[in-house]
């Protein structure tokens, strides 16, 4: 995504971020405004372009703080630097692309859309993910894929330790190689229908230059779905 | 075996008969007892203190003439629109999932119908409960189950749900048996088996990192929403005060006799601190930091009466939650129920397998058959009668002490029955002028 000329500028190092959070919020409001924004000195403010709800491309010119894109609806965020914890967390749809490192919790709970990380991401990437696809053009840290429900998380880098503890029906997808797997996560057969999905995502995400073939995959065993008293070692 | 032999059997204190059955239940199962409810044991509460009536110092009000306003604004801090409630009694955070849909639907019928709010639980909004609730509490729980800015923003106010009173430091299991297609697919999970709730969030740690969620949560809802921080009671008063400091416009502290849908016993018994030396700490908290009244204090854990209502808000809260005696009030452990209950291995007055999905009453579970005998509009119409006795009980007693607003009410009205209530609560124990623990010369104590 390359923002034009034509886009929308609000310099937050004169803006308030108020200002620029209801002018967005707005838009899902029925009042008609750009389509294209340009947010130039972000300075790691946190909550930028929080909230949004309209099909616009909102382009960030550094770095982040917290949440940014948080809770994220239809819209395409791309930030052109580092995220702080919790990028696109709860997303729900639409798209989030971090051109740097992304902090730890990236992609929290989210439900749905797309969120990119071209660098790395930190711990619990993809933590309680709900439905949404993670995709890291680097490495994730540890925990990664905790407590996730349902969605895909795919690594082309290497995993932190406890990858998928407590996994549900998420799947992950690991290039590199996972320093260690988590409660209840184990690998799986990497069959067709996962590299076709494998090189959807990838393709989606903009990354190429990887075979969706030398990835594996793991996802739950599915023995912790229901307690039970002879695995009272994994808890 | 005869009277004089049976005299002379002496039970041990230590380890009783229902402590004997543990044991022997938990070597059958070897699986620790889940349960709902609150705590059983007896604890320091409302019950050890007293009001102190009017006489020739003070001079009450009459009783039904003169005006005992109940009304609380919650959220004035910073929120565009803080909430109006017409009494300080809420309902508490309870699930879908963990209750019924027509049970959800009562208690939010009931609080509307005396101009108070209600309060959705772990697993998201229901349609039924936004369109029968006038005011709507939406909780932000570490499992995230169902969240989204849809609902945030359809909500009234926002509570981010740090621990409650049963479990502070727990998260939460609703076993599988409970979990019906409308409950998984709220919580993006299938059907059928049991769904954890963290019991940290997924994307904040502490209080600096809070503030900042706190902030992102004011600007996806344009600063219009009051936001609720909910801890369980613990270490009330670092917890408040750290809540304050992260921005919270209305803090709810929930004692370890609030109530739970399926928590381990030895859990409920075993962690926190009761509700009254914590609307105290919690009280101490804000005086301290010049907030008191500013930021708001709701109170949960065992309210039961217009008693335990009064005596909260001279305490120094705003407004007292309510969860297991609304469930009480829509039916739950009814004698009319008995024989069922027994039939299910408990009964009328002892309930307290929320966690099974059995219910007989049709409340705690999800059983489209069980739940079709519950009638919301029966049962909100009992919630709401339960309300305004409890609102009555605590004008009654607010006029009594010469308050013409329940607020009113100050801990200068209390006495207590015992040291500990006495230490705890902060006030002389009654026919003294002892407070024990309180060294005026070098402050309180706590």
């Amino acid at each position: 995504m390359a923002i034009t000329s034509s886009a929308e500028i609000v310099d937050l190092g004169s803006v308030p971020l108020r200002e620029l959070n209801q002018r967005l919020h707005d838009l899902a409001n029925g009042t008609s405004g750009p389509t294209r924004w340009r947010v130039q000195n972000p300075s790691g403010t946190h909550a930028v372009a929080a909230g949004v709800d309209a099909e616009v491309e909102i382009e960030i010119e550094g770095h982040v703080g917290y949440y940014c894109a948080g809770m994220n609806k239809r819209a395409t965020v791309r930030v052109r630097g580092n995220a702080g914890p919790g990028v696109a967390e709860n997303m729900m749809s639409g798209v989030v692309i971090v051109d740097g490192n992304a902090s730890q919790s990236a992609g929290a709970s989210a439900h749905g859309g797309l969120l990119v990380v071209h660098g790395d991401a930190s711990a619990r990437c993809g933590i309680s993910l709900k439905g949404a696809d993670i995709v890291v053009r680097g490495s994730v840290g540890h925990l990664s894929g905790f407590m996730a429900q349902t969605g895909r998380l795919v690594v082309c880098g290497d995993a932190g330790e406890a990858l998928g503890d407590s996994i549900y029906e998420a799947r992950i997808y690991v290039l590199g190689r996972p320093a260690g797997l988590g409660a209840d996560c184990v690998e799986k057969e990497l069959r067709d229908e996962h590299r076709a999905e494998l090189r959807t995502l990838l393709d989606r995400a903009g990354i190429d230059g990887v075979d969706p073939a030398d990835f594996r995959r793991f996802g739950s065993a599915r023995q912790l779905y229901n307690f039970k008293i002879d695995n009272v070692g994994e808890y | 075996m005869s009277a004089l032999a049976d005299w002379s059997l002496r039970e041990s204190y230590l380890f009783d008969r229902k402590v004997i059955a543990e044991i022997q239940r938990a070597a059958r199962e070897g699986l620790y007892d889940i349960r709902g409810f609150g705590a059983k044991r007896r604890l320091p509460h409302f019950d050890d203190l007293l009001l102190l009536g009017a006489s020739i110092s003070r001079y009450p009000l009459e009783g039904y003439r003169e005006r005992c306003n109940t009304d609380v604004v919650l959220g004035t801090r910073f929120a565009k629109r803080p909430i109006e409630l017409k009494i300080p009694i809420t309902i508490a955070g309870m699930s879908f999932g963990a209750l019924s849909a027509p049970a959800k639907e009562a208690l939010g019928r009931g609080a509307s119908e005396v101009g108070t709010s209600t309060t959705t639980g772990d697993g998201g909004m229901t349609p039924e409960e936004r369109e029968h609730s006038q005011i709507l509490v939406y909780q932000v729980l570490p499992s995230r189950y169902g969240l989204n800015p849809d609902d945030l923003r359809r909500a009234d106010a926002i509570e981010v749900v740090v621990g409650q009173g049963a479990k502070p430091g727990g998260g939460g299991m609703l076993l599988g048996h409970k979990i019906s297609d409308r409950v998984a697919a709220m919580r993006d999970l299938p059907a059928g088996i049991d769904q954890r709730s963290a019991s940290r969030h997924p994307d904040w740690t502490g209080p600096d990192d809070l503030e900042i969620k706190i902030g992102e949560l004011r600007e996806i809802t344009d600063w219009e929403k009051p936001v609720y921080v909910k801890v369980g009671a613990t270490r009330t008063y670092y917890d408040v005060q750290l809540a304050v400091k992260a921005g919270a416009d209305v803090i709810v502290v929930d004692g370890m006799q609030g109530g739970t849908a399926a928590t381990q016993d030895v859990f409920i018994e075993h962690v926190g601190i009761p509700t009254l030396p914590a609307v105290r700490l919690a009280v101490d908290a804000l005086q301290e930091l010049g907030m008191h009244r500013q930021v708001q204090l709701i109170i949960s854990g065992g309210i039961r009466t217009g008693g335990d209502v009064a005596k909260a808000l001279a305490l120094g809260a705003d407004a007292v939650s309510i969860g297991t005696a609304a469930l009480i009030a829509m039916g739950d452990n009814s004698p009319e129920y008995d024989r069922e209950y027994r039939e299910i291995g408990s009964a009328a007055g002892f309930y307290d397998d929320y966690q099974a999905g059995r219910d007989p009453v049709g409340i705690s579970t999800q059983d489209p058959e069980l739940a079709a005998r519950f009638d919301p509009v029966i049962g909100g119409r009992k919630v709401a009668n339960y309300l305004r006795v409890l609102t009555l009980e605590t004008q009654t007693l607010a006029r009594a002490c010469g308050k013409s607003h329940v607020h009113n009410l100050e801990p200068e009205d209390l006495v207590a029955l015992t040291v500990e209530a006495a230490a705890m609560a902060r006030v002389p124990l009654a026919g003294t002028d002892w407070i024990p623990g309180l060294d005026a010369s070098a402050g309180n104590p706590r």
